[in-house]
């Protein structure tokens, strides 16, 4: 019997899922030469001819099935994949090195793909430079339909199972409906990509960012994914396994509970009325995210307009998919934040010297400040939308009184070109800040007479406070909201908003866990975005307590000298009021 | 568009890139798909690039032309529809990919 073991990661959709384990094998297929006797010519160029007209069969239904369940930018993602199969000239490059070297189909396939891969690399653009992963994708297709199936074979489970992976193309992440797969953990991963990006539309219960999770298990192990508290457990003892069987049957019951609470505001027994607002990173999300019971969104993080095939987004693009977005909300309000690129996304393909230490690095609003043409074209595009509902503007990162100035002037400008080509925009919109980082927690009374509103960034706020960077394995267990600095910055911030009546929301992950909602409550936060995923749960605490009590949680929180102090006081509180639900 | 050369079989163009993303994967595609349209071979070189030529009704070739806003794509058509043939996906180019491009005149 093995031991349980558990795994922290990163959630990208809540709920259980008990199963039995299906590993994905690393795909790195590297193909060695086999050479192919004159008589196996024909069969080999066959094998991968057929090959080519499997993958082609298969693009096109993957890009049906993305195009109903996800829209036209999902699916035309594939487009170009389909483009590079049907190409004449790249096939018979491989069919000439198969007849000329007598190299077997997998190996002259892998070759020439290789080397187109080569010289995407070597591009100056950067977009151009991303099309490696899709001719990665393209090899790996190709691959697994001249070798067979017999690596993955996911549609065939005659089962419910747990998929556990290195990591997933974006391919096989869309293929996953079509499975009998009840939830996903991977070792790669973060919550900003593709991949996430398309398990969490999937919606099953996922944890990516483990890792080493595939190596760890394998197949027919027994493996817990809980995506409500960012773990894996594999190997679960009985007690264990006992207490998740009762949370998975909880979930079920619960997910029919609160799709009653959906029509309800979310307002505290004592009748104080909060604001529960959707992060969403996709203009069709907005629409979805008010059905869910959302009151606007808090959150529209643009940046996600970059992560398609053809690149930096045009005005109207923009402007296109922002109006889709705030006319989604139905007249709710809607927060539009400016690119949030750098870190981990677009800007270190971007540069040519990747830097060092991309989290303190050329990231956010720095990086809008310094390419102002992109900026401008991403300010008029909302300017021009904003016509269409209640926008309010908001940039990320800020960390100077300088940085808020300097790019509430490009608005100015922005507008001022708008005007002066005879456009019409909304006179007035909200302009706001996330507040994100030590420095703009410190100065937030400053703040205060400059911004229209503050929306509170945890996410990467807990990781300068604690410099903890919560990607990295080796230091994730110190990532912890709980961290009593971090409650004393927020009691710090929202009590400067309060007195300076500006209006303050929190949208970091902390605003749609359970276990922190009666702290925020108390500290006098009235403004919540989340994943509209999280909304219901969120709901249905509030509508359970009262103020007092919420003030009285906050009071006692704040008072502890450990995170693990707060987090197990928070737990018990929650358990207190929800003591049935999974926290 | 000046006409550069007009053999019966041979027609060469000349076009700037006029959309802002240049030739990233949705315009390659309307690229290809328009000159696979014609029976005539298509010859793309990026004159402001690498003048590297490719096959313009590669999808893999035509990416590595690297063509960006204002790259000047030559474009060569051999063939019985050379002539229609450049003219289009010269004009194509010209007009940043609309989403209509000219059907092929045959």
């Amino acid at each position: 019997m093995q031991s349980m073991e558990i795994l922290r990661g990163i959630s990208v959709a809540p709920g259980v899922a008990i199963g039995e384990v299906v590993v994905l094998e690393a795909e790195d297929f590297r193909i060695p030469y086999r050479s192919v006797s004159k008589q196996q010519l024909p069969a080999e160029l066959e094998r991968l001819q057929a090959a080519f007209a499997k993958s082609i069969d298969e693009i096109g239904k993957q890009a049906h099935w993305l195009h109903t369940h996800l829209g036209r930018d999902a699916a035309n993602v594939f487009e170009w994949h389909a483009g590079v199969l049907k190409d004449e000239r790249l096939r018979s490059s491989i069919e000439k090195m198969i007849s000329e070297q007598r190299a077997s189909a997998a190996y002259a396939a892998s070759t020439v793909m290789r080397n187109y891969q080569r010289r995407f690399m070597q591009m100056k653009d950067p977009l151009l430079v991303e099309r490696i992963r899709d001719v990665q994708d393209i090899e790996r297709r190709l691959l697994r339909n001249i070798l067979g199936e017999s690596r993955e074979d996911l549609a065939h489970l005659s089962r419910p199972a747990i998929l556990v992976a290195h990591d997933l193309t974006p391919t096989q992440t869309a293929q996953l409906a079509e499975t009998k797969i009840i939830g996903v953990a991977l070792d790669a991963g973060a919550a900003t990509s593709h991949t996430a990006i398309l398990l969490r539309s999937w919606g099953k219960p996922g944890v990516i960012g483990l890792n080493d999770i595939s190596t760890r298990v394998s197949g027919g192990d027994l493996v817990i994914i809980d995506g409500t508290n960012q773990l894996v457990i594999a190997n679960p003892n009985e007690a264990t396994l006992e207490e998740y069987k009762t949370r998975e049957r909880a979930y079920v019951r619960l997910t029919g509970e609160l799709a009653e609470l959906r029509d309800l505001p979310a307002v505290t027994r004592d009748g104080h009325r909060i604001h529960l607002l959707c992060n969403i990173e996709f203009p069709q999300e907005a629409e979805v995210g008010v059905q869910k019971g959302g009151d606007g969104i808090g959150l529209y993080r643009t940046e996600f307009l970059f992560l398609r095939p053809e690149g930096a987004p045009s005005e109207e693009e923009q402007y296109q998919a922002y109006r889709q977005a705030i006319e989604g909300a139905g007249g709710r309000p809607v927060t539009i934040r400016t690119f949030d690129l750098g870190a981990d996304k677009y800007t270190q393909q971007r540069s040519y010297e990747q830097e060092r230490n991309p989290m303190l690095g050329l990231r956010s609003i720095r990086y809008s400040l310094q390419n102002l043409d992109m900026f401008k074209v991403q300010l008029r595009g909302i300017l021009r939308a904003s016509l269409h509902g209640r926008v309010k503007l908001m940039f990320p990162l800020i960390n100077s009184l300088m940085e808020f100035r300097q790019a509430k002037m490009t608005v100015h400008d922005a507008r001022e070109d708008l005007e002066e080509a005879g456009i019409t925009v909304a006179k007035d919109l909200p302009i706001g800040m996330m507040l994100e980082t030590p420095a703009a927690a410190i100065q937030v009374k400053e703040f205060c007479r400059e911004v229209d509103f503050i929306s509170i960034g945890t996410n990467d706020l807990v990781q300068y406070i604690l410099a903890v960077d919560r990607g990295n394995e080796r230091v994730s267990q110190f990532y912890n909201p709980s961290h009593p600095a971090v409650l004393r910055a927020l009691r710090d911030v929202v009590r400067a908003c309060t007195q300076g009546e500006v209006e303050c929301s929190l949208c970091g992950e902390m605003a749609g866990q359970p276990l922190y909602t009666m702290f925020l409550l108390g500290l006098g936060m009235r403004s919540l975005s989340m994943a509209p995923a999280n909304i219901p749960e969120v709901k249905k605490l509030i509508r359970l307590v009262t103020m007092t009590q919420a003030q009285r949680v906050a009071r006692r929180a704040l008072s502890f000298e450990t995170d693990r102090q707060v987090t197990n006081y928070l737990r018990d509180e929650t358990r207190k009021v929800l003591p049935e639900d999974p926290i | 568009m000046p006409a550069l050369s007009n053999g019966p079989a041979q027609a060469v163009r000349e076009a700037k890139v006029a959309n802002r993303e240049g030739l990233h994967a949705r315009p390659v595609m309307r690229f290809v798909d328009l000159a696979s349209k014609y029976r005539a071979v298509i010859l793309v070189t990026n004159i402001s690039g690498r003048a590297e030529t490719v096959d313009g009704k590669s999808a893999m070739q035509m990416m590595l032309l690297e063509a960006v806003q204002g790259s000047v794509l030559r474009i060569e058509a051999r063939g019985e529809d050379a002539a229609s043939a450049a003219d289009a996906l010269a004009a194509l180019v010209a007009s940043g990919f609309a989403a209509s491009a000219p059907p092929p005149a045959a």
